[in-house]
């Protein structure tokens, strides 16, 4: 690990208000500022203990502290590289291997994932049970959502209209699987504003939730492929509708060691870049709009989803309290720290209540289906949509 | 410390006491990274009877203590002892009663300063200390290092904000220190008394009502020379702002790196001054300031909140956006009177060049408390002596001209050996005496403030004899 970028790290603490983990247990080792100092220990010689392994578990990898940072600290580069050395060094107990192992053997591959959706419902039942033989397992079981159906879509979306881009699109994994009427939304906005939609259908998993455990080949294999897909294709702009994705994607570059062909844009990014074209039908709602971690700290994208639904008529937004704060589901984490994921989005949905919104916004399939469940546990239930479904809801002058 | 630990252990949740050697480290050290020390042992107190127990026991056991906060202090004042317990108040931040008629919140100590403020910012209340940590710092460290920031020009200090504490005496009682006490004011010693007379454990802090309106200026100069007359001109006119903040183009450089505050291109010095209070008179006052702000190449008026912000940006975010354009730095603090300014700027460029050391300018200059930011890179070999060396050279300025080592960073490890430089020996003395009638045993927080820890009673290496305030029976050593 490149000492420097420890170094960047000045001690001032800036940090601390906004790590989650800090947020709950208040404990240096678990703030960005402790765990940069545990890195710095282990490059100068402290072998990695399994407490110190602990603690960078622990990170959500929510990047709310890159974004609170005077000094310009790249902590996001220093987890993923920590998390590397940790899967390299650390040894993990039995059981933990092995849920590791069904994580990771069944996330990224959207054609195993499908082959779970019959059993979901059987799954959210049984969680209880599950949950008291391995609480990992248990957590997974009960965030399973209820499963739309499958919407088959074209290898290419035709623009309504005048066409004004062709973009490629991105399905995802969990979106693609559990959410398929999020990614159905997204071609029908994109096609709407004037977009030739292009979409691959051999694309795979883009590497994501790998690339934020550590598990550095798995990425490298699944960017690769992502990459070759898009490349072929032949489109200059991927628009993706899941914030992890998205973020990850950005950073091709830096994991796989040259640029990809190609810009990758969140949704709402992208729209608000292209400007909107297509009539926006009222929509009279109050929604609570939640800043995905990825999408607002990793990157940057905050204003443009506020814009776009301010745009729609009779729709009111609210903003909810501590919104940089993440909500607990983070990847991969609500499902190896089910605790600590339980305590935060318990909070989040307290601060989503406070806001009296009908429906809750966001930009993440992880973040969506997190807040329900804690909403649902704290019997506050509220409706959640993605923001491709507003706006295609919008745009169409259908209900939501 | 094992059988301490144990006994630490009997008071505590397992979770409340933290051994392993490479978490200790997490601790080592402060916001002043220049010095180290991994402590013995670290609690994570969530109430105040616990605190109470583990200051006992320390003193069942001998062993010393250091409270720490958030750990965002730039002098040492939490650096903890190898050989001690560090008492960590972070998991003590409940904010415990908020009374709007009487003007006051009831908050633990680990509550951060800005988090009191959003809690009675809808009712249109503030907490009105602001150090630049705002947002991490905790107002038990605001108290210890009775904390400044930008708008104590105007406002005053911690002390003038907080109206009771409970504390934790170093023997290990629970007391409270009230304002209101009649005889002499305790509280007000204890308020800055960087974690040598005990640990706050509950405050009690003054709320204030926010002003009318707000008037927030930027006026960039040419010089820090102009910058300076028009602070002087400002102060001479009669007109109190809230706050004068300058920024020198080194400083501006670094914060429009980290921030991209976007102040004017060009400027080598940028003069924030913020007028407050009725409207009426923040008008008559902002007429005022135009005039005398004449000289500056661009003057911005902030036409809301968000632009207003915008311009604090820059400012709050200076000392740690330093670190985009110097891999290490020191950051000074010192105070000289307002008439001094121009000749100590000057004369810290001179003492930069001679040592080839760069120094960036960040202060609040109605009331002449400079942060000059020492910059040096620490792969350099000597780079750091050298940084030291201008460092202290620049201490030695606000001393000389009749100033101090600091205006509101506190004396905490760093500054404790320039103590002989701005107090006499019986000065020095005196303090002791306070200290010791607090803390006999020397067990809270020693080594700091002072620059040779003595332990009570023990005669002044120098002075022989008993101290004056003894011998004419004013005082009783302990």
């Amino acid at each position: 690990m490149d000492p420097k970028l420890i170094n960047d790290c000045v001690h001032c603490g800036f940090c601390l208000p906004t790590c989650p983990t800090y947020v709950l247990w208040g404990e240096e080792m678990d703030s960005p500022r402790g765990r940069i100092h545990l890195m710095k220990q282990h490059v100068e010689g402290t072998p990695v203990t399994p407490e110190m392994a602990g603690h960078f578990d622990a990170c959500l990898g929510c990047m709310a502290c890159v974004t609170a940072c005077p000094s310009g600290v790249r902590y996001d580069r220093l987890i993923e590289l920590t998390r590397v050395e940790v899967e390299r060094r650390h040894e993990r107990d039995p059981q933990e291997r092995a849920v590791r192992g069904i994580v990771f053997s069944l996330f990224p591959y959207p054609r195993r994932l499908r082959l779970t959706r019959p059993v979901t419902p059987l799954a959210r039942r049984m969680a209880g049970y599950v949950g008291r033989a391995n609480p990992s397992l248990g957590a997974m079981a009960a965030l399973t959502p209820r499963v739309e159906r499958r919407e088959r879509l074209p290898r290419v979306v035709r623009a309504r209209g005048e066409r004004r881009a062709v973009v490629g699109m991105l399905l995802g994994c969990v979106q693609r699987e559990f959410f398929p009427q999020v990614n159905a939304a997204t071609a029908r906005v994109l096609s709407m504003e004037g977009c030739d939609v292009v979409i691959p259908p051999r694309q795979g998993c883009c590497g994501a939730l790998s690339v934020h455990a550590g598990r550095e080949e798995q990425a490298r294999r699944l960017a690769r492929r992502t990459v070759r897909v898009f490349e072929r294709a032949g489109v200059n702009t991927v628009v993706v509708n899941s914030a992890g994705c998205g973020s990850s994607m950005k950073e091709y570059g830096e994991l796989l060691g040259e640029e990809p062909g190609f810009e990758v844009r969140d949704l709402s990014e992208f729209l608000a870049e292209l400007g909107p074209v297509a009539e926006r039908h009222p929509l009279p709602l109050t929604v609570a709009y939640h800043d995905a971690c990825h999408l607002a700290h990793a990157q940057g994208v905050r204003s443009q989803p506020r814009e776009l639904l301010a745009g729609i008529p009779g729709l009111e937004v609210r903003e909810i309290p501590e919104s940089a704060i993440c909500c607990g589901s983070a990847g991969t984490y609500n499902i190896f720290r089910p605790e600590a994921a339980r305590d935060l989005g318990d909070r989040k949905a307290k601060a989503v209540g406070s806001t009296g919104a009908e429906l809750l916004v966001s930009a993440n399939p992880g973040c969506t289906m997190q807040i329900a469940a804690a909403m649902r546990r704290a019997g506050d239930d509220i409706r959640v949509a993605h923001m491709a479904e507003v706006l295609d809801a919008s745009l169409r002058g259908v209900g939501l | 410390m094992e059988t301490l630990t144990a006994a630490l252990l009997s008071v505590l949740p397992r979770d409340s006491v933290i051994t392993d050697p490479v978490r200790l480290r997490t601790y080592e050290c402060d916001g002043l990274t220049y010095h180290r020390a991994t402590p013995g042992v670290v609690v994570l107190p969530a109430t105040a009877e616990q605190v109470a127990r583990v200051v006992r026991l320390c003193n069942d056991f001998g062993v010393p203590f250091v409270a720490r906060g958030a750990g965002t202090g730039l002098s040492g004042g939490a650096l903890p002892r190898e050989d001690g317990v560090l008492i960590v108040t972070s998991k003590m931040r409940a904010i415990l009663e908020i009374d709007l008629p009487n003007r006051r919140a009831v908050v633990e100590p680990g509550v951060t300063n800005l988090a009191i403020t959003e809690a009675v910012r809808e009712q249109g209340y503030y907490y009105a200390p602001d150090p630049s940590s705002q947002q991490v710092c905790s107002i038990g460290g605001n108290v210890a290092e009775n904390s400044g920031g930008a708008h104590c020009l105007k406002y005053g200090f911690t002390v003038n904000h907080v109206e009771a504490c409970e504390i934790v005496t170093p023997d290990g009682d629970l007391v409270t220190l009230d304002r209101m006490d009649p005889g002499y004011d305790l509280l007000g010693a204890f308020i800055g008394s960087e974690g040598t007379l005990g640990i706050a454990t509950k405050i009690t802090v003054r709320l204030s009502r926010a002003p009318e309106a707000v008037t927030t200026v930027l006026a960039a100069y040419e010089s820090i020379e102009q910058g300076g007359q028009a602070v002087s001109e400002i102060i001479g006119a009669g007109i109190v702002p809230a706050a004068i903040e300058m920024m020198d183009a080194l400083a501006i450089e670094a914060a429009e790196a980290a921030v991209a505050c976007s102040y004017p291109e060009g400027a080598g010095a940028v003069l924030i001054v913020e007028l407050d209070g009725p409207a009426a008179e923040v008008e008559r006052q902002f007429a005022r300031l135009r005039e005398i702000c004449a000289g500056a190449f661009e003057l911005r008026v902030a036409a809301d909140a968000a632009e207003r912000a915008a311009i604090w940006k820059g400012r709050k975010s200076a000392f740690a956006a330093v670190g985009r354009i110097s891999p290490a730095y020191i950051v000074q603090d010192g105070v000289v009177p307002r008439t001094a300014l121009p000749g100590v700027l000057a004369a810290i460029d001179r003492i930069s060049a001679e040592h080839g050391i760069r120094v960036a300018n960040v202060f609040h200059a109605g009331d002449g408390n400079l942060h000059p930011l020492v910059l040096f890179d620490d792969a350099e070999p000597g780079a750091g002596e050298r940084a030291e060396v201008v460092s202290g050279a620049i201490l030695d300025l606000c001393i000389e001209h009749g100033g101090s080592i600091t205006g509101e960073h506190g004396v905490g490890v760093d500054k404790a050996r320039y103590m002989p430089r701005m107090f006499s020996e019986t000065d020095l003395d005196t303090m002791q005496l306070v200290r010791c009638a607090f803390d006999p045993e020397g067990l809270a927080n020693p080594g700091k403030v002072f620059p040779t820890p003595r332990l009570c009673g023990e005669v002044p290496g120098v002075r022989k004899g008993v101290h004056p305030l003894v011998e004419s029976g004013k005082a009783e050593q302990f």
